[in-house]
């Protein structure tokens, strides 16, 4: 649909017909109108490339103050001087890295259902309907889900696992749980509810990238004799594996952004705590007791400390709140470049 | 043949019925989104409207009538309680409306722009800068409209013709809800105006119309049904907007229509009711799931008929 497009409008060339003069000036004038058209038009577009510009400005401009290899280093603290997003880092780290462990499979088994195996049927039609809606339901809805059954889930399991808990298994004897530390707010119950969050963007994007593989593709693999799970697994997904990854880390990397449904959690605002007390990579491989206990330990994430500093009376904390942005954003310009390096060298590959 | 009839599990390869199983498992993921859907519906069904067992839902204790036509929300335990919507309403379809005037101009022109007067090369230069405009996080928007656009740029204007802004204020919360709706409203709007045929254009030029004519008269009505179920989308992601409403716009839940001032919005509320400690069955941490029902019931009926009119009204060209 692309018309060989200038940016100008054509000059007006009738200028011999001069004893229309009336025809002549409306002429000017429409041709007028549509030059200041275009010009709007050009304004409002790269209107958003200057709010981009002017945004990042005010920002780095106002984290200038505090940023520094420290503030990513340290935790919270009331002191403006020393206050820090270490625990953030890691409370994101730990809901991420267990929203894309739910959320892939899942996402990517429904798009798999619904773009390769479904019939259009009944129950597919309220799938894909349903489906629509939900990726219009705001992300505090599925904070109020998760407060509620995921919460209360994990409040049963705690009381469960406190290490006084007996039941009573049909009357024969008492069966006493080990001990476990399960705290009501932990980055499971997080986790799962960010899944619901970014889940029908996931399911989209993969769908996206299952529906871009040609379908002589699949064809070809069933007149040899494959059935349609084998088409499925040995030639439809790995044909469209870098379009899922890239469309599946940039969607799962949105549940980085969200504050909303983590605060209505009850999740922590101000806090020194770093989930399982691992706050070093390294500790990743040195510590496995604390690895295993991170996921159901409390937790802090980076937009929401971004949240509070933001609305401290104390002015100093805007350097705060600028410099989390910061590095907010950092990280989430380092996934968009994985997402981009992912896809450049998973479709290099690929030749049809 | 047997003359014994197996049953038709037995005859089936192992292959055969490992297809199904998996084709189950893989209905179920897909089935789940359903589950998810229900589950939020009776959350908030029986926490808001009926309680089994021994909790008193929210409307069990105020009124339908109450809650909907009240015009103070203030919500604490107790006698003086006052459980009005209107309040929260009225933030919320500020902000709303603000976004709106904002992102409507703005994403439709962008729209127009990248799709009848750019070049190849620079659509493929502005299309990523709105998807990274798009995922800006929601809280960032809500700092920069709080220490950047208030103090530094709606202050600084206003104060030029002597009116007075508030630091928490619904205009700047809107102005920024615009910015982040904005490249919703430019992609959708994009996709359908691209989908108007060549041919309807080339007709309008042959006939001496200038670039504006064929915007404006012929490529815009022809997707209108498009750009109305985009505005309404965005519309209803501005009401379902939180962060940067509630950093923004302020707490303080008042039933006002004045964009300087800081107005609660329903969003707004819950994030600040459940920052705040009051125990699970009170009616302040009931009252939650009473605004998340009609925020709930609003994005949905927005969107519904959104999808609505895309289906009705879509011009279908050969």
């Amino acid at each position: 649909m692309n018309i060989p497009m200038t940016t100008s409008e054509p000059r007006y060339v009738a200028r011999s017909v001069s004893f229309y003069s009336g025809a002549d000036r409306s002429i000017r004038r429409r041709l007028f109108l549509s030059r200041v058209f275009a010009g709007a038009c050009r304004f409002v577009t790269y209107g958003s490339l200057i709010v981009l510009v002017v945004l990042l400005t005010a920002i780095v401009w106002s984290s200038l103050d505090r940023l520094s290899p420290d503030f990513v280093y340290s935790t919270n603290s009331s002191d403006p001087d020393k206050a820090g997003m270490l625990a953030g880092l890691w409370g994101s780290f730990w809901l991420v890295l267990f929203t894309a462990l739910f959320s892939v499979p899942i996402g990517v088994g429904s798009a798999v259902y619904l773009e390769e195996i479904a019939r259009d049927s009944f129950a597919v039609r309220v799938i894909k309907t349903n489906l629509s809606n939900l990726a219009g339901v705001p992300s505090i809805v599925y904070g109020i889900l998760g407060y509620t059954v995921f919460r209360s889930a994990a409040a049963v399991l705690k009381v469960w696992f406190d290490g006084q808990h007996a039941f009573n298994v049909m009357g024969l004897f008492r069966l006493r749980l080990i001990k476990l530390p399960i705290y009501e707010d932990n980055i499971l119950v997080g986790a799962l509810t960010l899944t619901l969050v970014v889940m029908p963007t996931v399911i989209a994007a993969a769908q996206e990238a299952l529906r871009s593989v040609p379908g002589s593709i699949r064809m070809a693999s069933l007149a040899l004799g494959a059935t349609r799970w084998q088409t499925i697994w040995r030639q439809v997904i790995p044909a469209a594996l870098p379009g899922i990854s890239t469309g599946v880390i940039l969607s799962t990397s949105r549940a980085i952004g969200e504050a909303a449904p983590l605060i209505m959690l009850g999740a922590l605002t101000i806090t020194t705590m770093v989930p399982g007390n691992i706050d070093s990579p390294l500790k990743l491989i040195t510590r496995p007791t604390q690895v295993l206990q991170a996921p159901l330990d409390q937790f802090t994430a980076m937009p929401i400390e971004i949240y509070d500093w933001s609305r401290q009376t104390d002015s100093q904390f805007t350097a705060v709140a600028a410099s989390g942005i910061m590095v907010l954003l950092v990280v989430l310009l380092a996934i968009n470049a994985v997402a981009l390096i992912v896809r450049h060298y998973a479709s290099r590959r690929l030749k049809w | 043949m047997p003359a014994v009839k197996l049953p038709k599990w037995a005859t089936q390869s192992v292959s055969r019925r490992h297809e199904k199983l998996i084709q189950a498992a893989l209905f179920l993921c897909a089935a789940l989104s359903v589950l998810t859907t229900a589950a939020i519906i009776l959350v908030l069904l029986t926490n808001a409207v009926y309680a089994p067992g021994a909790k008193t839902a929210f409307f069990e204790r105020v009124s339908l009538w109450e809650f909907l036509t009240g015009t103070h929300w203030k919500p604490v335990d107790g006698e003086s309680g006052r459980f009005g919507i209107l309040p929260l309403l009225c933030g919320t379809i500020m902000v709303a409306v603000i976004a709106s005037v904002v992102s409507v101009p703005a994403g439709l022109g962008a729209a127009i722009y990248m799709s009848e007067y750019a070049a190849s090369r620079e659509r493929e230069f502005l299309k990523p800068l709105l998807e990274i405009l798009a995922g800006i996080p929601s809280v960032v928007f809500g700092f920069f409209a709080l220490k950047f656009i208030t103090p530094w740029i709606l202050k600084p204007v206003l104060g030029l013709f002597g009116v007075n802004l508030q630091i928490f204020n619904t205009l700047s919360a809107g102005i920024v809800v615009g910015i982040m709706v904005t490249p919703l409203i430019a992609s959708l709007s994009e996709d359908v105006i691209r989908s108007v045929p060549r041919s309807l254009r080339e007709a309008a030029y042959a006939l001496g119309s200038t670039r504006f004519d064929v915007s404006v008269r012929i490529v815009v009505p022809a997707a209108l049904s498009g750009i109305l179920a985009a505005f309404l989308l965005a519309f209803s992601r501005a009401v379902g907007e939180t962060m940067a409403v509630t950093i923004a716009g302020g707490q303080q839940a008042i039933a006002t229509l004045n964009p300087l001032q800081g107005a609660q919005t329903m969003t707004g509320f819950m994030v600040h009711a459940s920052t705040g400690d009051s125990s699970a069955d009170s009616i302040s941490r009931m009252s939650i799931y009473a605004v998340g029902i009609a925020l709930f019931a609003i994005t949905l009926t927005i969107n519904i008929i959104s999808g609505w009119i895309l289906r009705r009204y879509r011009e279908v060209y050969q």
